[in-house]
Protein backbone atom coordinates (compact mmCIF):
# COMPACT_ATOMS: atom_id res chain seq x y z
CA UNK A 1 0.00 0.00 0.00
CA UNK A 2 2.95 2.59 0.62
CA UNK A 3 3.97 1.74 -2.71
CA UNK A 4 1.21 2.90 -4.16
CA UNK A 5 1.35 5.89 -2.05
CA UNK A 6 4.97 6.43 -3.36
CA UNK A 7 4.23 5.90 -7.03
CA UNK A 8 1.27 8.07 -6.75
CA UNK A 9 3.59 10.85 -4.81
CA UNK A 10 6.21 11.22 -7.86
CA UNK A 11 5.08 14.24 -9.72
CA UNK A 12 2.72 13.83 -12.42
CA UNK A 13 5.57 15.27 -15.18
CA UNK A 14 6.84 11.88 -15.75
CA UNK A 15 4.00 9.25 -15.55
CA UNK A 16 2.94 10.18 -19.10
CA UNK A 17 5.92 9.18 -20.05
CA UNK A 18 6.50 6.28 -17.98
CA UNK A 19 2.73 5.53 -19.07
CA UNK A 20 4.06 5.48 -23.02
CA UNK A 21 7.08 3.37 -22.50
CA UNK A 22 5.24 1.11 -20.24
CA UNK A 23 2.40 0.66 -22.94
CA UNK A 24 5.44 0.40 -25.97
CA UNK A 25 7.02 -2.42 -23.87
CA UNK A 26 3.78 -4.49 -23.57
CA UNK A 27 2.89 -3.99 -27.14
CA UNK A 28 6.18 -5.56 -28.19
CA UNK A 29 5.97 -8.86 -25.77
CA UNK A 30 1.81 -9.15 -27.39
CA UNK A 31 3.11 -10.75 -30.51
CA UNK A 32 5.23 -13.29 -29.08
CA UNK A 33 6.30 -15.06 -32.14
CA UNK A 34 7.17 -11.89 -33.91
CA UNK A 35 9.33 -10.57 -30.86
CA UNK A 36 10.78 -14.08 -30.22
CA UNK A 37 12.26 -13.38 -34.25
CA UNK A 38 13.02 -9.98 -33.45
CA UNK A 39 15.29 -10.89 -30.19
CA UNK A 40 17.12 -13.36 -32.31
CA UNK A 41 17.84 -11.05 -35.10
CA UNK A 42 19.25 -8.88 -33.05
CA UNK A 43 21.59 -11.18 -31.35
CA UNK A 44 22.56 -12.63 -34.63
CA UNK A 45 23.68 -9.05 -35.21
CA UNK A 46 25.34 -8.66 -32.49
CA UNK A 47 27.49 -12.17 -33.47
CA UNK A 48 28.19 -11.43 -36.78
CA UNK A 49 29.82 -7.93 -36.07
CA UNK A 50 31.79 -10.11 -33.51
CA UNK A 51 32.50 -12.32 -35.97
CA UNK A 52 33.85 -10.00 -38.15
CA UNK A 53 36.38 -8.52 -36.07
CA UNK A 54 37.48 -12.07 -34.95
CA UNK A 55 37.89 -13.12 -39.26
CA UNK A 56 40.61 -10.66 -38.89
CA UNK A 57 42.29 -12.05 -36.22
CA UNK A 58 41.70 -15.36 -38.00
CA UNK A 59 44.59 -14.55 -40.13
CA UNK A 60 46.76 -12.50 -38.47
CA UNK A 61 47.77 -12.60 -34.11
CA UNK A 62 47.89 -8.30 -33.32
CA UNK A 63 46.08 -5.95 -35.34
CA UNK A 64 46.90 -2.06 -34.49
CA UNK A 65 48.91 -3.12 -31.28
CA UNK A 66 45.54 -5.54 -29.94
CA UNK A 67 45.72 -9.10 -29.85
CA UNK A 68 42.11 -10.95 -29.89
CA UNK A 69 41.45 -10.91 -26.22
CA UNK A 70 41.99 -6.88 -26.10
CA UNK A 71 40.07 -5.98 -28.78
CA UNK A 72 37.28 -7.79 -27.29
CA UNK A 73 37.16 -5.90 -24.72
CA UNK A 74 36.96 -2.74 -27.15
CA UNK A 75 34.61 -4.64 -28.90
CA UNK A 76 32.60 -5.38 -25.88
CA UNK A 77 32.61 -1.52 -24.46
CA UNK A 78 31.76 -0.37 -27.49
CA UNK A 79 28.73 -2.69 -28.96
CA UNK A 80 27.39 -2.88 -25.31
CA UNK A 81 27.16 1.10 -24.79
CA UNK A 82 25.87 1.68 -28.66
CA UNK A 83 23.37 -1.24 -28.46
CA UNK A 84 22.13 -0.09 -25.02
CA UNK A 85 21.58 3.65 -26.44
CA UNK A 86 20.33 2.04 -29.81
CA UNK A 87 17.40 0.35 -27.63
CA UNK A 88 17.13 3.98 -25.55
CA UNK A 89 17.08 6.56 -28.50
CA UNK A 90 17.72 4.53 -32.00
CA UNK A 91 13.81 4.87 -33.12
CA UNK A 92 14.99 8.70 -33.24
CA UNK A 93 16.36 7.70 -36.73
CA UNK A 94 12.34 7.21 -38.08
CA UNK A 95 12.06 11.23 -37.55
CA UNK A 96 12.59 11.89 -41.07
CA UNK A 97 9.19 9.59 -41.99
CA UNK A 98 7.66 11.45 -39.02
CA UNK A 99 8.53 15.17 -41.10
CA UNK A 100 7.52 13.87 -44.57
CA UNK A 101 4.28 11.95 -43.51
CA UNK A 102 3.40 15.41 -41.62
CA UNK A 103 2.42 12.92 -38.35
CA UNK A 104 5.46 15.36 -36.24
CA UNK A 105 2.46 18.18 -36.07
CA UNK A 106 0.96 15.43 -33.38
CA UNK A 107 3.64 16.08 -30.99
CA UNK A 108 3.25 19.81 -30.75
CA UNK A 109 -0.27 19.33 -29.59
CA UNK A 110 1.20 17.42 -26.33
CA UNK A 111 2.45 19.99 -23.68
CA UNK A 112 5.57 18.07 -23.36
CA UNK A 113 8.71 19.34 -25.12
CA UNK A 114 9.07 17.61 -28.42
CA UNK A 115 12.87 15.90 -27.98
CA UNK A 116 11.52 14.03 -24.57
CA UNK A 117 8.42 13.07 -26.19
CA UNK A 118 10.88 11.87 -29.45
CA UNK A 119 12.92 9.58 -27.03
CA UNK A 120 10.36 8.50 -24.67
CA UNK A 121 7.86 7.27 -27.98
CA UNK A 122 9.48 4.18 -28.33
CA UNK A 123 11.90 1.36 -26.58
CA UNK A 124 13.10 -1.24 -28.48
CA UNK A 125 13.25 -4.28 -26.27
CA UNK A 126 14.32 -6.36 -29.30
CA UNK A 127 17.94 -4.96 -28.92
CA UNK A 128 18.51 -6.65 -25.59
CA UNK A 129 20.12 -9.55 -26.98
CA UNK A 130 22.33 -7.33 -28.95
CA UNK A 131 23.44 -5.59 -25.77
CA UNK A 132 23.70 -9.25 -23.89
CA UNK A 133 26.07 -9.91 -26.57
CA UNK A 134 28.10 -6.94 -26.06
CA UNK A 135 27.85 -7.35 -22.20
CA UNK A 136 29.00 -10.96 -22.57
CA UNK A 137 32.55 -10.38 -24.76
CA UNK A 138 33.07 -7.40 -22.07
CA UNK A 139 32.99 -9.71 -19.02
CA UNK A 140 35.09 -12.66 -20.86
CA UNK A 141 37.26 -9.87 -21.74
CA UNK A 142 37.41 -8.33 -18.26
CA UNK A 143 38.26 -12.00 -17.04
CA UNK A 144 41.09 -13.03 -19.37
CA UNK A 145 43.08 -9.92 -20.12
CA UNK A 146 45.78 -8.85 -17.36
CA UNK A 147 44.23 -6.12 -16.03
CA UNK A 148 45.81 -4.52 -12.36
CA UNK A 149 42.57 -4.39 -10.74
CA UNK A 150 42.54 -0.59 -8.16
CA UNK A 151 39.75 1.51 -7.42
CA UNK A 152 40.72 3.84 -10.28
CA UNK A 153 40.06 0.98 -12.72
CA UNK A 154 36.89 0.14 -11.17
CA UNK A 155 35.59 3.79 -11.43
CA UNK A 156 36.83 4.56 -15.26
CA UNK A 157 35.54 1.53 -16.09
CA UNK A 158 31.97 2.39 -14.59
CA UNK A 159 32.47 6.39 -15.93
CA UNK A 160 33.12 4.71 -19.21
CA UNK A 161 29.91 2.95 -19.96
CA UNK A 162 27.94 5.57 -18.55
CA UNK A 163 29.89 8.12 -21.22
CA UNK A 164 30.11 6.13 -23.75
CA UNK A 165 26.22 5.14 -23.88
CA UNK A 166 25.76 9.31 -23.47
CA UNK A 167 27.81 9.77 -26.47
CA UNK A 168 26.16 7.26 -28.87
CA UNK A 169 22.66 8.34 -27.62
CA UNK A 170 23.96 11.74 -28.49
CA UNK A 171 24.77 10.84 -32.06
CA UNK A 172 21.26 9.82 -32.57
CA UNK A 173 20.23 13.29 -31.10
CA UNK A 174 22.21 15.24 -33.57
CA UNK A 175 21.36 13.43 -36.55
CA UNK A 176 17.61 13.67 -35.61
CA UNK A 177 18.26 17.39 -35.36
CA UNK A 178 20.26 17.78 -39.10
CA UNK A 179 16.65 16.38 -40.22
CA UNK A 180 14.75 18.95 -40.14
CA UNK A 181 17.17 20.46 -42.95
CA UNK A 182 17.85 17.19 -44.80
CA UNK A 183 14.67 15.90 -44.94
CA UNK A 184 15.75 12.69 -47.08
CA UNK A 185 19.27 12.64 -46.32
CA UNK A 186 19.27 9.80 -43.67
CA UNK A 187 22.35 8.22 -45.43
CA UNK A 188 24.21 11.34 -44.50
CA UNK A 189 24.26 11.04 -40.72
CA UNK A 190 23.69 7.14 -40.77
CA UNK A 191 27.62 7.54 -42.64
CA UNK A 192 28.44 8.66 -38.60
CA UNK A 193 25.83 7.14 -36.44
CA UNK A 194 26.62 3.99 -37.82
CA UNK A 195 29.97 4.20 -39.38
CA UNK A 196 30.77 5.74 -35.75
CA UNK A 197 29.55 2.36 -34.08
CA UNK A 198 32.05 0.41 -36.48
CA UNK A 199 34.79 2.54 -35.83
CA UNK A 200 34.01 2.60 -31.96
CA UNK A 201 34.73 -1.24 -32.24
CA UNK A 202 38.45 -0.93 -33.87
CA UNK A 203 41.53 -0.17 -32.62
CA UNK A 204 41.97 3.47 -33.49
CA UNK A 205 45.73 2.83 -33.82
CA UNK A 206 45.08 1.72 -37.65
CA UNK A 207 43.37 4.68 -38.62
CA UNK A 208 44.71 7.05 -40.96
CA UNK A 209 45.14 11.07 -39.56
CA UNK A 210 41.49 12.00 -41.13
CA UNK A 211 39.91 9.67 -39.37
CA UNK A 212 42.00 10.47 -36.33
CA UNK A 213 40.23 13.77 -36.93
CA UNK A 214 36.94 12.66 -37.50
CA UNK A 215 35.70 9.63 -34.97
CA UNK A 216 38.75 10.21 -32.54
CA UNK A 217 37.53 13.94 -31.88
CA UNK A 218 35.05 15.45 -33.85
CA UNK A 219 32.80 12.44 -32.97
CA UNK A 220 34.72 10.82 -30.07
CA UNK A 221 34.11 7.34 -31.32
CA UNK A 222 37.94 6.04 -30.30
CA UNK A 223 37.29 7.87 -26.91
CA UNK A 224 34.20 5.76 -25.98
CA UNK A 225 36.10 2.17 -25.91
CA UNK A 226 39.14 2.09 -27.68
CA UNK A 227 41.33 4.96 -25.31
CA UNK A 228 39.65 3.60 -22.12
CA UNK A 229 40.67 -0.28 -22.89
CA UNK A 230 44.15 1.16 -23.38
CA UNK A 231 44.01 2.91 -20.17
CA UNK A 232 42.64 -0.46 -18.63
CA UNK A 233 44.99 -2.67 -20.15
CA UNK A 234 47.83 -0.32 -19.31
CA UNK A 235 48.68 -0.13 -22.66
CA UNK A 236 50.48 3.03 -24.35
CA UNK A 237 48.51 4.91 -27.06
CA UNK A 238 49.50 5.56 -30.78
CA UNK A 239 50.44 9.18 -31.71
CA UNK A 240 47.73 11.70 -30.57
CA UNK A 241 45.79 9.50 -28.36
CA UNK A 242 48.14 9.50 -25.10
CA UNK A 243 46.08 6.40 -22.51
CA UNK A 244 45.08 10.09 -20.12
CA UNK A 245 42.80 10.59 -22.70
CA UNK A 246 40.68 7.66 -21.15
CA UNK A 247 40.04 9.89 -17.98
CA UNK A 248 38.42 12.85 -20.45
CA UNK A 249 35.41 10.89 -21.70
CA UNK A 250 33.25 12.76 -19.78
CA UNK A 251 34.29 15.71 -21.84
CA UNK A 252 33.60 13.95 -25.25
CA UNK A 253 29.97 13.06 -23.78
CA UNK A 254 29.41 16.84 -22.71
CA UNK A 255 30.73 17.61 -26.28
CA UNK A 256 28.62 15.56 -27.61
CA UNK A 257 25.53 15.99 -25.92
CA UNK A 258 25.94 20.09 -26.50
CA UNK A 259 26.57 19.65 -30.15
CA UNK A 260 23.36 17.12 -30.60
CA UNK A 261 21.01 19.70 -28.26
CA UNK A 262 22.51 22.74 -30.66
CA UNK A 263 21.64 21.12 -33.68
CA UNK A 264 18.21 19.88 -32.69
CA UNK A 265 17.68 23.34 -31.52
CA UNK A 266 18.30 24.42 -35.17
CA UNK A 267 16.40 21.80 -36.53
CA UNK A 268 13.16 22.53 -34.50
CA UNK A 269 13.63 26.31 -35.11
CA UNK A 270 13.68 26.20 -38.70
CA UNK A 271 10.79 23.37 -38.66
CA UNK A 272 7.76 25.21 -40.33
CA UNK A 273 4.78 22.38 -39.64
CA UNK A 274 3.40 19.78 -41.93
CA UNK A 275 0.85 21.86 -43.53
CA UNK A 276 -1.73 19.95 -41.84
CA UNK B 1 22.30 9.96 -53.40
CA UNK B 2 25.06 12.85 -51.83
CA UNK B 3 24.43 11.68 -48.72
CA UNK B 4 24.86 7.65 -49.77
CA UNK B 5 27.89 8.75 -51.64
CA UNK B 6 29.66 10.13 -48.27
CA UNK B 7 28.03 6.91 -46.55
CA UNK B 8 30.25 4.98 -48.63
CA UNK B 9 33.11 7.11 -48.44
CA UNK B 10 33.39 6.75 -44.23
CA UNK B 11 33.02 2.98 -44.50
CA UNK B 12 35.43 2.73 -47.30
CA UNK B 13 38.09 4.28 -44.96
CA UNK B 14 37.13 2.68 -42.23
CA UNK B 15 37.43 -0.99 -44.27
CA UNK B 16 40.85 0.65 -46.12
CA UNK B 17 42.15 1.07 -42.45
CA UNK B 18 41.38 -2.36 -40.34
CA UNK B 19 42.19 -4.18 -44.02
CA UNK B 20 45.21 -2.81 -44.72
CA UNK B 21 46.39 -2.85 -41.13
CA UNK B 22 45.08 -6.57 -41.60
CA UNK B 23 47.07 -7.22 -44.59
CA UNK B 24 50.56 -5.25 -43.46
CA UNK B 25 50.49 -7.29 -40.19
CA UNK B 26 50.31 -10.84 -42.00
CA UNK B 27 53.60 -9.53 -43.69
CA UNK B 28 51.92 -7.81 -47.17
CA UNK B 29 49.87 -10.49 -48.16
CA UNK B 30 47.07 -12.87 -46.96
CA UNK B 31 45.12 -15.31 -48.81
CA UNK B 32 46.04 -13.86 -52.16
CA UNK B 33 45.70 -9.69 -51.39
CA UNK B 34 48.24 -7.17 -51.28
CA UNK B 35 47.35 -3.45 -50.41
CA UNK B 36 46.30 -2.75 -54.16
CA UNK B 37 43.79 -5.53 -54.27
CA UNK B 38 42.32 -5.18 -51.02
CA UNK B 39 41.98 -1.53 -51.92
CA UNK B 40 40.29 -2.88 -55.16
CA UNK B 41 38.04 -5.09 -53.22
CA UNK B 42 36.89 -2.29 -50.47
CA UNK B 43 36.06 0.03 -53.01
CA UNK B 44 33.99 -2.00 -55.66
CA UNK B 45 32.89 -3.17 -53.06
CA UNK B 46 31.76 0.24 -51.38
CA UNK B 47 30.36 0.93 -54.83
CA UNK B 48 28.22 -1.84 -55.67
CA UNK B 49 26.95 -1.35 -52.24
CA UNK B 50 24.06 1.33 -53.58
CA UNK B 51 23.40 -1.53 -56.49
CA UNK B 52 22.97 -4.79 -54.82
CA UNK B 53 20.13 -5.25 -52.26
CA UNK B 54 21.72 -6.61 -49.25
CA UNK B 55 18.83 -5.00 -46.77
CA UNK B 56 16.22 -7.36 -48.26
CA UNK B 57 13.64 -4.26 -48.56
CA UNK B 58 11.06 -4.55 -51.43
CA UNK B 59 7.92 -1.84 -52.33
CA UNK B 60 6.47 -5.66 -53.82
CA UNK B 61 6.13 -7.04 -49.84
CA UNK B 62 4.45 -3.93 -48.60
CA UNK B 63 1.62 -4.70 -51.81
CA UNK B 64 1.63 -8.30 -50.91
CA UNK B 65 0.43 -6.59 -47.20
CA UNK B 66 -1.98 -4.30 -48.42
CA UNK B 67 -3.49 -5.66 -51.07
CA UNK B 68 -2.50 -3.94 -53.86
CA UNK B 69 -1.06 -7.12 -55.32
CA UNK B 70 -4.48 -8.05 -56.13
CA UNK B 71 -4.08 -5.39 -58.94
CA UNK B 72 -0.61 -6.42 -60.67
CA UNK B 73 -1.98 -9.83 -60.86
CA UNK B 74 -4.86 -8.86 -63.19
CA UNK B 75 -1.97 -7.05 -65.31
CA UNK B 76 -1.14 -9.13 -68.30
CA UNK B 77 2.50 -9.03 -67.38
CA UNK B 78 4.66 -11.68 -65.44
CA UNK B 79 4.03 -10.29 -61.50
CA UNK B 80 7.97 -11.99 -60.86
CA UNK B 81 9.51 -11.08 -63.79
CA UNK B 82 8.37 -7.44 -63.85
CA UNK B 83 8.94 -6.48 -60.01
CA UNK B 84 12.32 -8.05 -60.43
CA UNK B 85 13.11 -6.29 -63.70
CA UNK B 86 11.92 -2.41 -62.59
CA UNK B 87 14.40 -2.61 -59.65
CA UNK B 88 17.32 -4.26 -61.35
CA UNK B 89 16.77 -1.17 -63.84
CA UNK B 90 16.56 1.53 -60.58
CA UNK B 91 19.64 -0.22 -59.57
CA UNK B 92 22.07 -0.60 -62.27
CA UNK B 93 21.50 2.74 -63.16
CA UNK B 94 22.44 3.88 -59.70
CA UNK B 95 25.91 2.75 -60.58
CA UNK B 96 26.51 5.97 -62.25
CA UNK B 97 25.74 8.61 -59.02
CA UNK B 98 26.73 5.94 -56.80
CA UNK B 99 28.66 2.99 -57.95
CA UNK B 100 31.50 4.98 -60.39
CA UNK B 101 32.50 7.82 -57.87
CA UNK B 102 33.07 5.13 -55.15
CA UNK B 103 35.74 3.48 -57.35
CA UNK B 104 37.26 6.91 -58.95
CA UNK B 105 37.76 8.42 -54.86
CA UNK B 106 38.67 4.86 -53.86
CA UNK B 107 41.46 5.02 -57.22
CA UNK B 108 42.59 8.53 -56.69
CA UNK B 109 43.03 8.95 -52.65
CA UNK B 110 43.71 5.21 -51.60
CA UNK B 111 44.97 3.75 -54.79
CA UNK B 112 44.60 0.47 -56.19
CA UNK B 113 45.57 -2.58 -58.73
CA UNK B 114 42.82 -3.02 -61.49
CA UNK B 115 43.41 -5.80 -64.10
CA UNK B 116 44.54 -4.77 -67.64
CA UNK B 117 43.18 -7.23 -69.63
CA UNK B 118 39.58 -6.17 -71.16
CA UNK B 119 37.81 -9.62 -70.40
CA UNK B 120 37.96 -9.03 -66.90
CA UNK B 121 36.13 -5.48 -67.54
CA UNK B 122 33.35 -6.88 -69.85
CA UNK B 123 33.54 -10.36 -67.91
CA UNK B 124 32.98 -8.31 -64.77
CA UNK B 125 30.45 -6.31 -66.36
CA UNK B 126 28.19 -9.27 -67.03
CA UNK B 127 29.07 -10.64 -63.75
CA UNK B 128 27.91 -7.42 -61.64
CA UNK B 129 24.45 -7.11 -63.38
CA UNK B 130 23.93 -10.72 -62.97
CA UNK B 131 24.70 -10.23 -59.46
CA UNK B 132 22.70 -7.37 -58.76
CA UNK B 133 19.95 -9.54 -60.49
CA UNK B 134 20.64 -12.30 -57.75
CA UNK B 135 20.48 -10.00 -54.95
CA UNK B 136 16.67 -8.84 -56.44
CA UNK B 137 15.62 -11.88 -57.37
CA UNK B 138 16.63 -13.88 -53.78
CA UNK B 139 14.98 -10.89 -52.18
CA UNK B 140 11.66 -11.30 -53.79
CA UNK B 141 11.56 -14.72 -52.12
CA UNK B 142 11.59 -12.92 -48.59
CA UNK B 143 8.39 -10.72 -49.80
CA UNK B 144 6.49 -13.59 -51.44
CA UNK B 145 7.26 -15.20 -48.02
CA UNK B 146 4.35 -12.73 -47.10
CA UNK B 147 1.56 -14.20 -48.83
CA UNK B 148 1.77 -16.78 -45.81
CA UNK B 149 3.17 -14.95 -43.23
CA UNK B 150 1.62 -10.94 -43.84
CA UNK B 151 4.74 -9.66 -41.77
CA UNK B 152 8.36 -10.13 -43.28
CA UNK B 153 9.87 -7.90 -41.18
CA UNK B 154 11.33 -11.04 -39.13
CA UNK B 155 12.79 -12.70 -42.16
CA UNK B 156 14.12 -9.57 -43.74
CA UNK B 157 16.32 -8.51 -40.56
CA UNK B 158 17.44 -12.00 -41.04
CA UNK B 159 18.65 -11.71 -44.43
CA UNK B 160 19.83 -8.57 -43.93
CA UNK B 161 22.27 -9.23 -41.32
CA UNK B 162 23.62 -13.38 -43.37
CA UNK B 163 23.32 -11.43 -47.00
CA UNK B 164 25.78 -8.80 -46.25
CA UNK B 165 28.35 -11.25 -44.00
CA UNK B 166 28.29 -13.64 -46.70
CA UNK B 167 27.94 -11.82 -49.61
CA UNK B 168 31.73 -10.47 -48.28
CA UNK B 169 30.69 -7.04 -47.44
CA UNK B 170 33.13 -6.30 -44.78
CA UNK B 171 35.32 -9.09 -44.78
CA UNK B 172 36.06 -11.05 -48.15
CA UNK B 173 35.34 -14.71 -48.05
CA UNK B 174 38.82 -15.43 -49.11
CA UNK B 175 39.48 -14.97 -45.46
CA UNK B 176 36.80 -17.56 -43.99
CA UNK B 177 37.97 -20.30 -42.34
CA UNK B 178 36.83 -23.40 -44.31
CA UNK B 179 33.93 -24.51 -42.70
CA UNK B 180 32.16 -20.76 -42.99
CA UNK B 181 33.42 -20.83 -46.41
CA UNK B 182 31.61 -23.36 -47.28
CA UNK B 183 28.65 -22.42 -45.74
CA UNK B 184 28.75 -18.93 -47.34
CA UNK B 185 29.47 -21.10 -51.01
CA UNK B 186 25.87 -22.91 -49.69
CA UNK B 187 23.90 -19.40 -50.43
CA UNK B 188 23.35 -17.32 -52.63
CA UNK B 189 25.20 -14.57 -51.17
CA UNK B 190 28.73 -14.63 -52.94
CA UNK B 191 26.80 -14.35 -55.98
CA UNK B 192 25.24 -11.48 -55.52
CA UNK B 193 28.58 -9.59 -54.47
CA UNK B 194 31.81 -11.39 -53.59
CA UNK B 195 31.87 -13.16 -57.28
CA UNK B 196 31.70 -10.10 -59.93
CA UNK B 197 34.05 -7.91 -57.33
CA UNK B 198 36.69 -10.95 -58.33
CA UNK B 199 35.89 -10.83 -61.44
CA UNK B 200 36.04 -7.33 -62.08
CA UNK B 201 39.45 -6.86 -59.54
CA UNK B 202 41.22 -9.29 -61.88
CA UNK B 203 41.54 -11.78 -58.46
CA UNK B 204 39.97 -14.64 -60.59
CA UNK B 205 40.99 -14.98 -64.35
CA UNK B 206 40.65 -17.55 -67.30
CA UNK B 207 38.38 -20.90 -66.89
CA UNK B 208 37.62 -19.84 -63.09
CA UNK B 209 35.80 -16.92 -64.02
CA UNK B 210 33.71 -18.20 -66.52
CA UNK B 211 32.75 -20.76 -63.76
CA UNK B 212 32.22 -17.99 -61.56
CA UNK B 213 29.89 -16.99 -63.79
CA UNK B 214 28.47 -20.10 -64.12
CA UNK B 215 27.53 -20.18 -60.36
CA UNK B 216 25.96 -17.30 -60.47
CA UNK B 217 23.78 -18.58 -63.29
CA UNK B 218 22.79 -21.25 -61.71
CA UNK B 219 21.86 -19.31 -58.39
CA UNK B 220 19.67 -16.63 -60.67
CA UNK B 221 18.21 -20.33 -62.33
CA UNK B 222 17.29 -21.50 -58.97
CA UNK B 223 16.26 -18.53 -57.43
CA UNK B 224 13.75 -17.29 -60.02
CA UNK B 225 12.39 -20.65 -59.96
CA UNK B 226 11.05 -21.04 -56.96
CA UNK B 227 10.40 -17.47 -56.64
CA UNK B 228 7.89 -18.62 -59.85
CA UNK B 229 6.71 -21.47 -57.46
CA UNK B 230 6.09 -19.11 -54.30
CA UNK B 231 4.34 -16.87 -56.61
CA UNK B 232 2.08 -19.04 -58.30
CA UNK B 233 1.38 -21.06 -54.96
CA UNK B 234 0.76 -17.42 -53.15
CA UNK B 235 -1.77 -16.48 -55.60
CA UNK B 236 -3.88 -19.41 -54.79
CA UNK B 237 -3.36 -18.29 -51.39
CA UNK B 238 -4.11 -14.89 -51.27
CA UNK B 239 -7.12 -13.78 -49.51
CA UNK B 240 -7.81 -9.34 -50.19
CA UNK B 241 -9.89 -8.25 -47.59
CA UNK B 242 -12.69 -5.64 -48.06
CA UNK B 243 -12.82 -4.18 -52.06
Amino acid sequence: MTLTAETDAIPTRFAGYRAVLASRMRSQRSYRSNFVIDLASSGLVGLIELAEVWLLFHQVTVLGGLNFTQVLLVFGLADMCYSIADMVVGHCDTLPKYIREGTLDVFYLRPQPLLLQLMTSDISLRRLTRAGIGLTSLVIALCINDIHWSVAHVALLVLTIVCAIAIFSAMYIWAAGVQFFLIQGAEFTNAFVYGGRYAATQPAAVWSLPLKGLFGFVFPMALAAYVPALRLLDLPGPAGMPNWLAWCTPVAAVWMWGFALIMWRFGVRHYQGGGG
Amino acid sequence: MFGGLVANMTFGFLKVAMLFATVRAAGGTVQGYDVGSMSAYIWVSQGMLGSVNLHGRLDFSERIKNGDVAVDFLRPVNVQMATIATEVGKAVFALIPRGLPSVAIGALLVGMTMPTSPTAYVLGLVSLVIGITVSFSTVYLVAVAGFWLIETRGIQILYMVLSGFFAGLFVPIALFPDWLLALAEATPCPSMMMYPIDILTGRTTGGAAYGLVGVQLAWLAGTLLIGHLLTTAGRRKLEVQGG
